[in-house]
């Protein structure tokens, strides 16, 4: 049919019941299917351009062939899923700068996940490698039972050669260190929530990280909403499943999930919002379950929830509270992490704080920090990683500060990594300005 | 209590942050609202301001001589030429001594990726060592592997058009070997860390690969790859290497120019306090009697109102999807401003490919303070003002004008913001 002509008369109530609840992908019987999104595709190139691996490695063919090429390419029976799409980092940068809104992060965790379950080797160190670093919850779990011996045992050199050449995980990186005492021990130990109201509510998806390694990140968060009157929960909760996208073992996160959402769904039930301190978290519980899952209420979660500080700026006047305050805070040095980037965060905190006095904040710029949760962990990438995150190093030396700042653990590791500067979280200035 | 702000700029290109600036300068707070990436990274990084009259005549020497010819209409012709040039000495402030041509009124000519040459207002200090009306000659030099810059098919054109000096062409292999479809950012990337290739860096390796082709030639031309962060200093490398002048010619999307154009700007709204929320779509909007209240934004399945006292649209045309169109009709997809265009679609073109096609002039149609208005000439709200490719009136492609509409559009356009807040 031509475009001048007009499409012929038909009756949509012959064949469906009701032409208005139709979703084009329904005449797929297969699950998920992508195509409306790869026709969106023109290929501007505007998402090889913004992507940090492509950048530094020579063979990797970038964002558009991993998503709407391959895609397409996959069909045929016959053509398998490249390799190549394992060095995906899933920073996501590519969803950010596609003008057509091409659902590429979406169509980098499927194809991940299906090269994963049909043609990686299960018995492979490869995929053993990647199951630990993925499943880390499990492992910190296990770990920050006897945190001392821990640090002390995965801080040995001679752990982190056999880490190595056993496991392929670098020895090049410091193990993170486990807290004395977790954030959710600390949470029952105060007795749980001190300020009790009905108007408002947070629910806390405090992840791993923050319970494990950096509890003080989680009280912080408690401190600063219970200071603007809110009462916090503290679900039980799983891991929120990204380094196990990252990794293309989605049957994993899938469990995860499947913990985490009714667990935060019958909480949205009784009036909570859903807040994350770590943007990959947030980034997870918003973007990538509802692409990847059918729970019941994930919807209801995606869109209650929040990145802490984007959720205070938003319901409270945190702004006026801040303006003219005076703390005393060492310089800062920025790093918006690609998650907080791709959920439009990536100015907050130097926008938020600029104006408090005692202390300067500086943006060290757009680059990526190249670690990727557990992408810079893994030996073969290590290097890549680096590479990745020479622009952040460099920026960073050349601000004021020594001190550096971010939202994201794992960039929060690769900046002490790569400049020996302690790291710390915009939640923790602000419990120091307000609290 | 949700974010707000005296003014809110929707949209993040060269006309948003302009605007932005310019509300800015007033003394409100503003705010800066963007979707996806802008269309910058499509952009040569070239600032024109009018290249060819409406009806083809041109290159232009004199832009500013030629806006009485325009049509009534024509954003130029609603903001005047003082507007003009406030938006280009608002520029020349952002770009410091990154961009050149400020020293005169009259167009440059700078040779394209095509091999056409381009009468331009401002161009990157990157690509100065190009300009056509130096009569010093010229070697272009291109890669194997970069199949959008066929230089010696680009010398064929330049030397076709009458530039005033010997231009030749060569090809060479680049000095690291990179994969067949590589991105320009890899390039870039490796003379920018002057990767180590052999024994030597890129750079030294780059220049030794081209000497031998100089033959007298005082001036080197490579496509717009030459580093990113340390652009100047891989120039200067490759200058004291090859003894000749190094230059950049601008390229197609994805374009390094444009890419570091929008760093100038994002750098500028940094330095002037101007907010950015960037990566969520604007999607609606609240009123409050005929004015604008707020601009509501999906955060991924929440639509948050961004409060304000005034508002500029600078979403721009059809490419950057502030124009919308279908078989029914064409529209502004956010505030849904009127925008004029003939009832029957097969009217909204012209048979010949280069004709004078009237979609290219589609947008919203501005009061004389820049206010959309509505089919009976009425502002839309009386707090909303656009700037840049949203505004119809002209065919900035055929003009070459669509920088220089952005900039004098988005001057006005702030200012009136900043004004009415």
């Amino acid at each position: 049919m031509s475009d001048a002509q007009s499409p012929p008369e038909f009756d949509p109530s012959a064949g469906i019941d009701s032409i208005d609840d139709f979703e084009p992908v329904q005449v797929f019987d297969d699950g998920m299917d992508l195509r409306p999104g790869a026709d969106n595709c023109y290929k501007c190139t505007a998402c090889d351009t913004s992507c940090p691996v492509a950048e530094v490695d020579d063979e990797f063919p970038g964002p558009k062939f991993q998503g709407p090429e391959q895609w397409r390419l996959k069909r045929k029976d016959d053509v398998e899923i490249d390799d190549s799409i394992m060095s995906c980092s899933n920073c996501m940068r590519c969803d950010n700068a596609c003008p057509s809104s091409v659902p590429l992060s979406q169509m980098h965790n499927e194809a991940r996940g299906e090269y994963v379950e049909n043609q990686m080797d299960h018995t492979s160190r490869e995929y053993i490698r990647n199951r630990i670093l993925a499943n880390y919850r499990t492992l910190a779990e296990l770990g920050s039972k006897v945190p001392r011996i821990t640090n002390a045992v995965m801080g040995n050199s001679l752990v982190q050669k056999i880490n190595e050449k056993v496991l392929g995980i670098t020895a090049e990186r410091e193990f993170p260190e486990f807290a004395t005492q977790t954030f959710r021990e600390w949470w029952r130990e105060r007795g749980g929530a001190q300020v009790q109201s009905d108007e408002k509510r947070v629910a806390y998806f405090h992840g791993c990280y923050s319970n494990y390694n950096s509890p003080e990140v989680g009280k912080a968060l408690v401190r600063v909403f219970e200071e603007f009157g809110y009462q916090v929960a503290v679900p039980r909760q799983r891991c929120s499943g990204t380094p196990m996208f990252a990794n293309g073992m989605l049957d994993d996160a899938e469990r995860a999930a499947n913990v985490n959402v009714p667990e935060f769904k019958d909480l949205i039930d009784e009036g909570y919002d859903v807040i994350a301190s770590c943007t990959s978290c947030s980034m997870s519980l918003k973007q990538e379950y509802p692409e990847l899952f059918q729970i019941s209420g994930i919807e209801e979660v995606s869109n209650h929830t929040y990145e802490s500080l984007e959720y205070l700026r938003i319901h409270e006047d945190i702004q006026e509270r801040l303006d003219g305050a005076t703390v005393d805070y060492p310089d800062l040095a920025y790093h918006a992490p690609c998650h907080a980037r791709s959920q439009g965060l990536d100015r907050q905190a130097v926008e938020l704080f600029r104006d408090v006095d005692g202390f300067e904040i500086e943006d060290v710029g757009s680059s990526c920090s190249g670690i990727s949760g557990t992408y810079g962990w893994k030996t073969e990438k290590y290097e890549k990683s680096m590479k990745i995150g020479e622009d952040m190093f460099d920026h960073m030396h050349h601000a004021k500060g020594n001190v550096g700042m971010t939202e994201c653990p794992t960039c929060s590791s690769q900046m002490e990594h790569g400049t020996g500067y302690e790291i710390r979280h915009p939640l923790q200035l602000l419990e120091e300005a307000v609290v | 209590m949700p974010i707000s702000e005296d003014v809110i700029v929707v949209g993040g290109g060269i006309a948003g942050s302009v605007a932005a600036l310019s509300a800015a300068e007033t003394g409100v707070s503003v705010r800066l609202i963007s979707h996806k990436k802008s269309t910058l990274r499509h952009a040569s990084g070239l600032i024109d301001v009018l290249g060819y009259t409406a009806d083809g005549s041109g290159p232009l020497a004199d832009p500013y001589e030629a806006l009485d010819s325009l049509p009534e209409g024509h954003p130029y012709r609603v903001v005047g030429s003082d507007a003009v040039r406030e938006g280009l000495a608002l520029f020349d402030q952002i770009a410091g001594d990154e961009y050149l041509g400020g020293h005169t009124d009259t167009n440059a000519l700078v040779p394209t990726h095509g091999g056409a040459v381009k009468p331009t207002a401002r161009y990157p200090r990157a690509a100065a060592g190009g300009i056509a009306s130096d009569d010093r000659d010229m070697l272009l030099v291109g890669f194997e592997s970069m199949t959008d810059f066929e230089a010696s098919l680009a010398a064929d054109h330049l030397d076709a058009a009458g530039v005033p000096f010997d231009v030749t062409g060569v090809t060479v292999e680049f000095p690291k070997t990179f994969r067949a479809d590589a991105k320009v950012t890899r390039f870039a990337k490796a003379l920018d860390t002057d990767e180590d290739v052999g024994s030597r860096g890129t750079r030294e390796a780059l220049a030794a690969a081209v000497e031998p082709h100089l033959d007298g030639a005082e001036r080197v031309g490579f496509p717009s790859l030459l580093g990113d962060d340390h652009r100047h200093e891989v120039r200067d490398d490759l200058e004291s290497y090859l003894g000749a002048e190094v230059f950049e010619v601008p390229m197609g999307p994805p374009s390094l120019p444009g890419l570091r154009l929008e760093d100038l700007l994002f750098d500028a709204l940094d330095e002037a306090g101007v907010g950015m929320s960037t990566g969520n779509k604007a999607v609606g909007y609240e009123t409050d009697g005929d004015a604008l209240s707020a601009v509501v934004v999906d955060r991924q399945g929440r639509e948050i109102p961004y409060h304000a006292d005034a508002f500029v649209l600078a979403t721009g045309g059809l490419v950057g999807k502030g124009i919308g169109s279908s078989r029914e009709g064409v529209r502004e997809p956010l505030f849904d401003c009127h925008v004029p265009h003939p009832e029957d679609r097969y009217d909204w073109f012209v048979d010949d490919a280069f004709g004078d096609h009237p979609f290219a002039a589609f947008g919203v149609a501005p009061d004389d303070r820049l206010r959309p208005q509505d089919a009976d000439g009425d502002a839309e709200f009386a707090n909303l003002f656009a700037a840049g490719g949203v505004v119809g009136g002209a065919d900035v492609a055929a003009e070459k004008s669509a920088s220089g509409v952005s900039l004098a559009t988005g001057v006005v356009a702030g200012r009136e913001a900043g004004e009415s807040a």
